[in-house]
């Protein structure tokens, strides 16, 4: 029952390095396959991200909730150094993948980007064939044998849960689906390039309740493989889908934990306002 | 009721509009075809495949005009296109903010400077250089017929480039505004798979492709129809060759040329005759980009963002 509580930016919070070991039934750090120390980001001389330190479990999916504006998007983003190219965009401190920080001077961008896959709020398939936008990120790593391509768009469209709707017009034009469909095709581009870990920036936000019950239920069968961070508006979703949720509030991370908890016993008011929806 | 009568007014009034924009372009067909029947008659389709222009004994064919007409622009689409879409890709997608004003204003500088103006720094500057250029082509290169003939500076490599040089402004600004409406998501999707700034903007450009294409066309039209410029670099010798030494003609510049001096009514015919073919072949040519858009544009299933109001500032 611990509220898994971590550093916020003011004192009387820092207590995350403490209580790392005594989470219980979630991840310990070993298990942690996202650690988050202290990080901090900036848009030129705006702070937006401020000390956000919290470990993310290996297999799980980790659902950041928020009002407009509280950074866990620019954070979602930040996890695949999306917003490097933002212009005038930079973060500090450390955000270690399996053991490693990806904002050491030496990382290899498009390598991260291929591990760390991401799914975008409004889905943005390329103006080309179903094939070709599933096969897009093997061809760009190299890949031309045709067979191998047939075999990863098909494992992937199945993954998606898109493969039945789909398999007999592989060839028709991507912008030809519907919104859902289109969504669960850039999860399939995404699954393709066989990432590790999958960032999902509110990736249901633009669909309908049936289209939206259909990606929940695919990012339950998905976290089997992946590990899986999802921003979501929507708190009946983080409640559905995830298994820990982070609360942010103004750049901060205000309140982080097993999702239940979250939900049911909240440890700091201002969370409880925020899911009990008295604002946001 | 007034008011109900007033949208019925106004619709009224902009399709009356409408149509003139189509009638003008009708009553110029018309016109054409009236003004040069005595050549029609006389020469009938083989106008178009004649070679020989003598007003003397008044026989006249135009293939060396429209040889001339299509080989410069081609000529200069194939030199223009590449830059253009350079220059749209560093202004949109790599130049530092802070030049990406002074660039776009000096491309389009290159936009308002006056045909004839080009004309007189083609004749006075490019031709020495490119007569220059053909001197140094060495021997063996000279036996191709690309490159055969007599150094003379003017001709038609020299009316190709400056073609090229005038035809940049118009395909790098639409370019660069198709590359500015390629929606960012577009880029992300592709950053988020791993590509590298290359092949996102590869993507840009594949998402804009159809725009793009519209573009370069933009680009061709203008350089089919540019006659100032060209009458004064290329030569004015009627002749097919493929040769980018070879003084040669275009239907623009012979019109230009030569109605002052049309004495008599068949070969006043036959120029107003070439006039109708080039008015035929911009047509076709705008026609066919048109439908090979449209036929792409099915196939991704998308509608174009050749935005007209992007053509309409950079005409202006």
């Amino acid at each position: 029952m611990t509220t898994f509580l971590i550093d916020t930016g003011t004192p009387r919070r820092i207590k995350a390095p403490v209580m790392q070991t005594q989470i219980n039934g979630m991840a310990s750090p070993a298990e942690a396959r996202i650690r988050v120390r202290h990080f901090d980001f900036f848009y030129a001389d705006a702070k937006v991200l401020h000390g956000i330190t919290m470990d993310i479990p290996d297999r799980q999916v980790t659902a950041l909730i928020g009002p407009s504006g509280c950074g866990k998007s620019t954070f979602v983003r930040s996890m695949n150094r999306m917003n490097d190219i933002i212009p005038d965009a930079h973060g500090e401190g450390v955000i270690e993948i399996d053991g490693r920080n990806i904002y050491d001077g030496g990382t290899d961008v498009v390598e991260l980007r291929r591990r760390v896959g991401m799914v975008f709020q409004k889905s943005n398939p390329f103006p080309k064939s179903i094939f070709e936008n599933i096969a897009y990120g093997l061809k760009i790593g190299g890949v031309r044998n045709r067979r191998q391509l047939s075999e990863t768009v098909e494992k992937s469209l199945r993954r998606a849960a898109l493969w039945d709707e789909v398999k007999d017009r592989l060839n028709d034009s991507a912008m030809a689906l519907s919104g859902g469909q289109q969504q669960r095709l850039c999860i399939a581009r995404a699954l393709a390039v066989d990432p590790e870990i999958l960032l999902m920036d509110e990736p249901a936000s633009a669909l309908d309740p049936i289209a939206t019950t259909k990606i929940e239920e695919l990012i339950w069968e998905l976290k089997e493989n992946y590990t899986i961070v999802i921003v979501t508006h929507n708190m009946q979703q983080a409640a559905r889908v995830s298994d820990r949720t982070a609360f942010f509030m103004l750049g901060r991370l205000v309140e982080y934990g097993e999702t239940n908890t979250i939900f049911m016993n909240p440890r700091e008011k201002m969370t409880e306002d925020y899911v009990t929806g008295r604002f946001g | 009721m007034t008011r109900s009568r007033d949208d019925g007014m106004f619709r009224f009034t902009t399709a009356a509009f409408a149509a003139v924009v189509l009638l003008i372009v009708i009553a110029i067909g018309v016109e054409l075809w009236r003004q040069s029947f005595l050549s029609i008659e006389k020469f009938g389709l083989h106008f178009w495949t004649g070679t020989i222009w003598n007003p003397v004994s008044g026989q006249f064919g135009a293939l060396p005009f429209i040889w001339g007409t299509l080989y410069s622009s081609i000529l200069a689409l194939i030199i223009a296109t590449p830059i253009s879409l350079g220059i749209a890709v560093f202004i949109s997608e790599l130049s530092p903010q802070m030049l990406r004003q002074p660039l776009t204003y000096l491309t389009e500088l290159l936009a308002a400077i006056p045909s004839i103006v080009y004309g007189l720094w083609g004749i006075f500057v490019l031709t020495p250089i490119v007569r220059k250029l053909e001197l140094a082509v060495p021997d063996p290169l000279k036996k191709l017929p690309l490159f055969s003939g007599p150094p003379l500076g003017v001709g038609m490599g020299t009316a190709a480039l400056i073609l090229a040089i005038m035809v940049v402004p118009f395909t790098s600004s639409v370019a660069r505004e198709i590359l500015k409406n390629v929606p960012m998501a577009q880029r992300e999707a592709a950053y988020a798979l791993g590509s590298t700034r290359w092949e996102a903007i590869k993507v840009a450009l594949g998402y804009g492709k159809s725009g793009i294409i519209g573009a370069v066309m933009l680009g061709f039209g203008r350089a089919l129809g540019e006659t100032m410029a060209v009458t004064m670099v290329i030569g004015n010798n009627p002749q097919v060759s493929a040769s980018l030494f070879a003084p040669q003609y275009t239907m623009a510049a012979v019109i230009a040329n030569e109605f002052t001096e049309a004495a008599d009514e068949l070969y006043l015919h036959a120029l107003i005759e070439i006039g109708l073919l080039l008015f035929i072949i911009t047509i076709a040519v705008n026609a066919l980009s048109r439908l090979f858009i449209w036929s792409m544009q099915k196939r991704t299933g998308r509608t174009v963002i050749l935005r007209p109001a992007a053509i309409e500032e950079v005409a202006a």
